[in-house]
């Protein structure tokens, strides 16, 4: 290289690489009898991969399992006639986004993308539902825009109708999934008609919606001066980490029932339900005591200096800052609590997994394994994707990373 | 500040309790509604039998097991089907008259005897082997046995295998959890014979590993062998051994203490073999019914004797168990006869008539 003195109007821009198709092959693959070998064997090797995968989707598989029962992959044995209590839920998730995303987004490029992947993730599940009428999808993504321009019209109104359907969202989930009474307007739906990914969903939504705040409160136990709760808080976290969930569904399945007083039952999804929870609550906590343990000492000082109480230490300055910096943390544990749910059907739930091992079963579909699976896990995959995919977009707005 | 957050801490794990107790109050409502009809917690519970309760309930809480291909299995539709699953139909049919009267609870295998004793289930028909410790130490009765099975053991016809020694230092795969896998070990200990037994969780996965290579045998019930093999991509590759490592007899449980409840389920599965003994099923049972004059029919299908009342039923109950789900023959031919992938040979599980071991005692 030589030096080259030269005015600023001389300056030169970077050469830019233009390239034939050979070209590019040339200089990336086979610069060099050894690249050249490497890539032709790679070539091969995804080459028979492929066409493996492709022969095996089109050719040797028998999609008729997942064709014939797709209402029971999706929701189980939710009755048919009651669909139209999912697809109100369904409704109502989409208006709920868009004015989520209209009230507390400032950027409004992301929108488009979330406005778009929420009905399509759910629409995929609507259609299933046995009913394709893409008619109700189409609609589902006007309502969404629909909650956006709502927001962003009138903003004040919005804020708190947002915020009421926020908190209402999931009791109401669960009232109307599962209804009241023998008969009338919303008969009771048994949980033990609840499956498929319905089930799936519920338990991962409701295990998440609940063990974020008790995770919380057991990390600012943690970190509290109180010798008694600071103990507590360790004790309970310290144990429920050591022990894997698959124990813990067990012991709410298996054991729970010889510690109640005789013809009392409880529920099994809640018992379920309360074992997740418990569990995720715990992961939960130590993951926020490192969001906690990464605020510095100076902005602690500061919220007392300018004489905030310590809750509103806590609520305006530290909790801000320390959850933003573990979004990916928290997300990632969401993800596997979504995919940790699966475990319940080994305690004889009927979740997307104990779906498809009852499906699996059937005479018509026996040794069906493989397309199954391969289905279950494409709709794990679909799920913990969006959730990664939303919470980049979220980390984006929020400027994780640009302190 | 340490106060203030000890405030605030206490304010969010109370608004937190409220509102567990809240989820469990709108939960809690299904075992509320379940123990409405059950006896209260304050009540002596053994003050009701377990009839007036499913009566009351309005429907049979069956355990079943919704993953055994014949036996318990989900279709298409959403309903569960399958050998086991009819059984528990007909003790609907039995009680309400009516097969549709049954909550289907699955249950794996570790947790469907302590789903028993705790009332979650009215009784267990889930592939369930009969043993003297199940029906003493766990509080189980065990009504007649449904389906006479044993575990054999599945090897590849070119490994030269053809007896359990033959199976000396190999490895055999094995479903985890169940009498299967102690009836391997306490035979092969029996035997002196040393080999590596390969465990998995699940019959798909068990086969799964056989089929890759990964043993050199595998073993479950003679039943589950033949049906699995059907499946295989090579049958005739395999082959079943002659031995039988052990009885497997097969049949619906119930809670001890409740004699009544017990009588009825035995006797529900009494009457799906008196109907095949006397050629009596749900295509000819109006007919058998309208001309009955042989007494044993008529006490069968409720014609006289009042059987049904003695039980604590009406007196079509048996009429209605023949009529809606089928005598034993029909019950087995549907979920594991020739008509179906299995075409499993009656062997063991046809009449006494024909030389089998399903016995009825006579209802009069």
């Amino acid at each position: 290289m030589t030096t080259q003195v030269t005015t600023p109007n001389e300056v030169l821009p970077p050469p830019t690489e233009r390239y034939t198709i050979l070209g590019w092959l040339h200089k990336n693959l086979f610069s060099d009898w050894f690249n050249s070998i490497l890539s032709i064997i790679a070539g091969a090797f995804v080459f028979v991969i492929v066409r493996g995968l492709l022969r095996w989707l089109f050719v040797t598989a028998q999609w008729a399992a997942i064709n014939d029962n797709i209402s029971l992959y999706m929701k189980g044995q939710y009755p048919g006639a009651e669909d139209w209590r999912l697809w109100l839920l369904i409704y109502l998730a989409v208006l709920l986004t868009g004015l989520m995303w209209g009230v507390f987004m400032r950027r409004t490029s992301a929108i488009t993308w979330v406005l778009m992947m929420m009905p399509l993730i759910l629409g995929g599940w609507v259609f299933a539902l046995g009913k394709p009428s893409w008619w109700l999808v189409a609609l589902l993504d006007i309502v969404g825009i629909a909650g956006y321009l709502l927001a962003k019209r009138f903003p004040q109104t919005s804020k708190r109708l947002t915020v009421t359907l926020l908190l209402l969202y999931m009791p109401l989930v669960i009232l109307v999934i599962r209804g009241f009474g023998e008969t009338g307007f919303l008969p009771r739906v048994g949980t033990n008609l609840w499956g498929g990914l319905l089930l799936s969903l519920l338990l991962a939504i409701i295990g998440i919606v609940f063990s974020f705040p008790i995770g919380v409160l057991l990390a600012l136990g943690r970190q509290s001066k109180m010798p008694a709760l600071k103990t507590l808080s360790i004790i309970y976290i310290e144990v429920i980490r050591g022990v894997p969930l698959i124990t813990l569904l067990f012991m709410g399945q298996v054991m729970l029932p010889f510690f109640l007083p005789a013809g009392l039952t409880i529920d099994r999804v809640i018992r379920a339900v309360v074992a997740i929870i418990m569990f995720a609550a715990a992961y939960m906590a130590e993951n926020v005591r490192g969001g906690l343990q990464s605020i510095p000492q100076g902005q602690f000082e500061a919220a007392d200096a300018i004489g905030l109480s310590g809750m509103q230490k806590m609520v305006h300055i530290i909790l801000p800052q320390a959850l933003r910096t573990v979004i990916p943390v928290l997300v990632g544990q969401f993800i596997g609590l979504f995919k940790d749910t699966s475990l319940v059907a080994l305690v004889g739930l009927l979740d997307l997994l104990g779906i498809a091992r009852g499906i699996l079963a059937n005479p018509s579909y026996i040794g069906r394994q493989l397309e199954v699976f391969a289905f279950i896990a494409l709709i794990y995959w679909i799920f913990s994707y969006a959730m990664s995919y939303a919470a980049r977009r979220l980390e984006i707005s929020l400027g994780v990373g640009e302190r | 500040m340490s106060r203030k957050l000890l405030i605030v801490l206490a304010v969010l794990i109370l608004s937190v309790l409220v509102l567990g107790a809240c989820a469990s109050n709108t939960t809690a409502d299904k075992p509320a509604e379940q123990t409405a009809s059950e006896p209260a917690p304050q009540e002596q519970p053994a003050t009701k039998s377990t009839l007036d309760v499913v009566k009351e309930r309005g429907k049979i809480i069956c355990g079943v097991n919704q993953a055994v291909p014949g036996f318990g299995f989900l279709q298409s539709d959403g309903s569960f089907a399958g050998f086991d699953i009819d059984f528990c139909k007909a003790l609907s049919a039995a009680v309400f008259g009516d097969t549709s009267k049954v909550e289907y609870r699955p249950l794996n295998a570790k947790q469907r005897f302590t789903a028993l004793q705790g009332g979650e289930i009215d009784v267990l028909i889930r592939n369930t082997t009969w043993t003297l410790t199940r029906d003493t130490e766990l509080g189980a009765n065990f009504a007649p046995t449904t389906f006479y099975d044993g575990q054999g053991i599945t090897v590849r016809k070119d490994s030269g295998v053809n007896t359990l020694e033959d199976l000396a230092g190999g490895s055999i795969c094995v479903a985890a959890g169940t009498t299967t896998e102690l009836n391997l070990a306490d035979q092969m200990a029996a035997r002196g014979i040393d080999y590596t037994p390969v465990v998995f969780e699940t019959a798909d996965e068990t086969t799964g590993a056989y089929l890759d290579g990964r043993c050199d045998a595998y073993t479950t019930d003679k039943s589950g062998l033949v049906a699995r093999m059907s499946l295989f991509p090579n049958p005739e590759e395999h082959k079943i051994l002659d031995e039988t490592l052990s009885k497997e007899p097969l049949g619906p449980v119930v809670r001890q203490g409740d004699d009544q409840w017990f009588d009825i389920v035995k006797w529900v599965v009494f009457a799906t073999f008196t109907g095949e003994e006397m050629n009596i099923n749900s295509q000819n049972v109006d007919d058998a019914k309208a001309n009955a004059t042989d007494p044993n029919v008529r006490k069968l299908l409720g014609l006289e004797g009042d059987m049904g009342q003695k039980l604590g039923l009406s007196n079509d109950w048996a009429y209605n168990i023949i009529k809606m789900v089928g005598n034993y023959a029909e019950i087995y031919d549907r979920n594991l006869g020739p008509d179906t992938v299995f075409n499993l040979a009656r062997g063991l599980n046809a009449s006494w008539v024909d030389g089998g071991l399903l016995y009825a005692p006579p209802i009069r």
